[in-house]
């Protein structure tokens, strides 16, 4: 093996993430949560990892390095799922780096998105975010909050046809167009719906959940705390004492859990800066889940603060 | 868009506030020391339009212009549109305005600076402020110093000096050279407004002021 500045980074970048991780954490001997992907019957690590706004920080070389350490302590924790968009900035550009920094490593699920209300430009945007990343092909592609989706899905069927693609999906988010993502789903043979969902917006358990589960749709959940908005507003409340019988230390693994209780998600994909919160959303994906009982009272104490 | 009543102002941005930050102080770190230049010259323009105001027109443009041209090469292109893609469509306009400082300097017929009234005075207040105390913002707000926001470096000032010097002249042309800075306020103000920033404030209160007060200049007729 040759040794290069590369190689060399990424190891050490693993390596830090690796030292600051709580014994029997490392590279998933206490393996996060997994749920099947129901059209392939793959598994995924349900604890994901979003760009939006948070990887979005251009030229900044000491933000990028930040960036480059959510991802390693996030593939250390035994996280697979990074999800970005062209709409996010800069953000693309900063995954690659990352990966490259990190070795590209290969538990990587790449999920993207084609962002474009024309069709014809699908295609090259695609190919132009493809570089970005520095990946071979995507593991998913996704039509974002459904701009030109009907081209686009022919694009993307056509590729998952050609085995360029492995998996189809679309977006919505904070409970837009839930009419239109319905009937994609019901007539289009989607792999993955991603949409909204958290103790205050709820109104994906209405139909879109529920049809997903029929579908066999697997569902990546978005805003999973209204971009920080709703952990900002929880700051400073004291956790209840119940939080503990799910092993919950902390509002955002409280609100994780209650998402991971629904039977028809697959991957949350809550973003950050941080690494202390990486491990911290990893984690939420580990013990015991809220019952029916307890989700109703995470739900209401929440929407009560 | 469909559902566009749906987005709070918030939904449309796309980078943090720290990210945003952060910009000037990298652009700072790299123009250091034209800062110095750029406040000097703009002191000294002020300077010829309060006492040999006949050509101070003419000087008024060479300098915004190259500005206007700077500020949107160095910091909209190079740096802002990086984690703001709307912001490499605005960058463009940067430029015309610059050919547009440029040429009413130097086409006959621009232009006139002269007599010191309502609106010429309050122009004064505007472009000093922008040449002074934008800069000490980081004074009041905690922010680095190292990322204060100067004329001629940074965007949000050298539009506030630029409306503030062409409150001071009269004749038609402002038609055509006040909308874009008055634009720049509004689009700048809204985005501090979603990072919850308050000096969002002071950007939109300049689009609203440049505007009535721009008509106002309009309206009369050139001496």
């Amino acid at each position: 093996m040759t040794l290069t500045r590369r190689s060399l980074m990424a190891t050490a970048a693993l390596g830090t993430a690796m030292l600051a991780l709580p014994a029997g954490r490392v590279f998933g001997k206490t393996a996060p949560l997994a749920r099947p992907i129901p059209s392939s019957g793959e598994q995924i690590p349900s604890i994901g990892l979003g760009s939006w706004i948070t990887f979005n920080v251009g030229d900044d070389t000491a933000l990028q390095a930040e960036c480059t350490a959510v991802m390693a302590a996030f593939f250390a924790g035994g996280g697979r799922m990074i999800d970005s968009s062209p709409m996010y900035g800069s953000s693309q550009a900063v995954i690659g780096r990352g990966l490259a920094t990190l070795g590209r490593p290969d538990t990587l699920f790449s999920a993207e998105k084609v962002w474009t209300s024309s069709g014809t430009n699908g295609p090259a945007q695609i190919e132009q975010t493809r570089r970005l990343w520095g990946v071979e092909r995507f593991d998913l592609l996704q039509v974002h909050n459904l701009a030109g989706w009907e081209a686009h899905l022919d694009t993307l069927f056509a590729m998952k046809a050609a085995g360029r693609l492995r998996y189809v999906g679309i977006t919505t988010s904070e409970g837009r167009r839930h009419d239109l993502v319905e009937q994609i789903m019901q007539r289009h043979p989607l792999d993955f719906v991603q949409l909204s969902y958290n103790p205050v917006d709820r109104d994906a358990e209405q139909r879109l959940l529920p049809l997903a589960a029929e579908r066999g749709i697997a569902v990546i959940v978005n805003r999973p705390f209204q971009q920080g908005a709703l952990t900002r507003r929880l700051d400073g409340e004291p956790l209840p004492q119940w939080a503990a019988e799910v092993g919950a230390t902390s509002w955002a693994q409280l609100i994780l859990k209650f998402i991971l209780a629904e039977p028809a998600v697959t991957v949350v994909i809550p973003a950050t800066t941080r690494v202390d919160h990486v491990r911290e959303n990893l984690a939420a994906a580990g013990g015991a889940l809220p019952d029916r009982d307890l989700r109703g009272r995470i739900a209401a104490h929440i929407g009560a603060l | 868009m469909s559902e566009w009543w749906t987005y709070r102002l918030d939904d449309f941005l796309l980078f943090s506030p720290r990210v945003y930050w952060r910009l000037f102080e990298a652009q700072n770190a790299a123009l250091w020391p034209l800062h110095l230049a750029t406040t000097l010259a703009g002191l000294v323009l002020v300077l010829v339009i309060l006492r040999w105001p006949g050509r101070a027109m003419l000087w008024t443009g060479l300098l915004l212009g190259p500005v206007w041209a700077l500020v949107g090469w160095s910091f909209l292109l190079q740096r802002y549109a990086g984690i703001n893609w709307a912001v490499a469509y605005a960058a463009p306009a940067f430029f015309v305005q610059a050919l547009l400082l440029l040429a009413a300097a130097l086409v006959p017929g621009g232009p006139l600076m002269g007599r010191l009234d309502a609106i010429a005075n309050t122009g004064l207040g505007l472009a000093l402020a922008g040449l002074l105390l934008y800069p000490a913002l980081p004074f009041v707000t905690g922010r680095p110093l190292a990322g204060a926001e100067m004329f001629g470096i940074a965007p949000d000032p050298t539009v506030l000096v630029t409306i503030g010097l062409l409150l001071m002249a009269r004749g038609r042309w402002l038609a055509v050279l006040l909308p874009i800075p008055l634009l720049w306020c509004l689009f700048s103000g809204l985005t501090l407004l979603a990072m919850g920033e308050a000096q969002a404030w002071p950007m939109l209160a300049t689009s609203m002021l440049a505007a009535v007060l721009g008509a106002l200049r309009l309206r009369r007729r050139a001496p």
